[in-house]
């Protein structure tokens, strides 16, 4: 289970990018999770609690947006999300396609915080 | 109060993926083709990779090979009987290697003397799929003893890779592998993917392999004299 690997990750991310910009209230991390990621939702949210406890991070929410493959149909002249993982072919022509628009998504997008903890602004 | 955004986008591996560039171009300014196998346990890696190790060293290529292991060097000490430089990573519980465990274990190697850099993950179809080890290519292992809807069950690891290498083939009518299966549960994930069938164990498809590492090699030398 690398799942604990990246949740240590993610906090030190966060932790960084709070510290730099002053913010000690942090109610939540915004996380992309591309479907081909490699990364399984449910462990990454059960291991952040672990890895965020002692730092700044502990008690904030891990918010996950999940993302799905996406793949460009030649046919179609179309990019489209598809329902799984499973078959990389174009849902509605069934033409099989490796061209993966997205879908590898493994990026902190974002810190969650209260108003009252403006960040400094650096100038 | 309302809850205010600070902006970040910074990818999770980005300091693995940065170190894994930063290999892959040692690896070719070397001359080197770095290749990454990966397989859940039992898939026969090893005895694969000890084989290809003993024919690219008869016909005068020069590789050399990082195992990575949970535990134990047994791996390594199987693989240094084909009289080219191995080293063990034991990873001490982690389930994956990581670019800068490979960075760690070329010490004192010269890249410029091999032709080929095998990396041997652990064992573990799920983790390893999500770092760059800096390799050239990712090659993933499949038994005809595993079942054939593996590439289903664990679909980024056979998405991320550049070729499917079904070992032990030698057993498949024994187990009754169900050959086309197989074949389109990989293109299934992995359109076009090419798929060599092979047996360490007699030989079978070992030729077409090992063509299709100088064929690799030549298209990467020929990529960075371009």
């Amino acid at each position: 289970m690398h799942e604990l690997s990246i949740a240590h990750n993610v906090v030190e991310i966060a932790s960084h990018a709070a510290n730099e910009a002053g913010i000690n209230r942090i109610q939540a991390v915004h996380l992309k999770l591309g479907a081909l990621s490699g990364v399984e939702k449910d462990s990454l949210l059960f291991c952040y609690e672990i890895a965020a406890e002692g730092t700044r991070l502990q008690g904030s929410r891990l918010e996950i947006d999940e993302i799905p493959v996406a793949i460009y149909c030649p046919h179609c002249d179309d990019i489209l999300p598809l329902p799984g993982v499973q078959a990389l072919c174009c849902p509605r022509c069934g033409t099989s396609s490796a061209d993966i628009r997205q879908g590898y998504e493994l990026e902190v997008i974002s810190l969650e915080y209260e108003s009252s903890d403006e960040p400094e602004l650096s100038l | 109060m309302q809850p205010r955004l600070l902006e970040i986008r910074k990818g999770v591996l980005d300091k693995n993926d940065q170190l894994a560039r930063r290999l892959r171009d040692r690896f070719s300014s070397a001359h080197t083709l770095a290749i990454n196998l990966v397989s859940s346990p039992g898939s026969g890696k090893t005895l694969l990779l000890e084989k290809t190790l003993a024919s690219l060293r008869s016909t005068g290529y020069r590789a050399a090979a990082l195992v990575g292991d949970l535990q134990t060097d047994n791996d390594a000490k199987r693989l240094a009987a084909s009289g080219v430089p191995v080293r063990q990573i034991t990873t001490a519980g982690n389930c994956h290697l990581e670019a800068q465990m490979i960075e760690d274990h070329l010490e004192g190697w010269t890249l410029n003397d091999l032709d080929f850099l095998f990396i041997e993950n652990v064992g573990n179809l799920v983790c390893p799929s999500s770092y760059d080890l800096g390799e050239h290519l990712r090659v993933v292992i499949l038994s005809v003893t595993e079942g054939e809807d593996k590439p289903l069950k664990y679909p980024p690891i056979f998405h991320s890779s550049d070729l499917a290498i079904i070992t032990k083939i030698d057993l498949a009518e024994a187990v009754e592998f169900n050959r086309a299966a197989a074949l389109a549960n990989i293109r299934a994930v992995r359109p076009e993917m090419p798929i060599l069938e092979v047996s360490a164990k007699t030989g079978v498809g070992m030729a077409e392999w090992l063509r299709f590492l100088l064929v690799q090699r030549a298209a990467a030398l020929m990529a960075i004299e371009n």
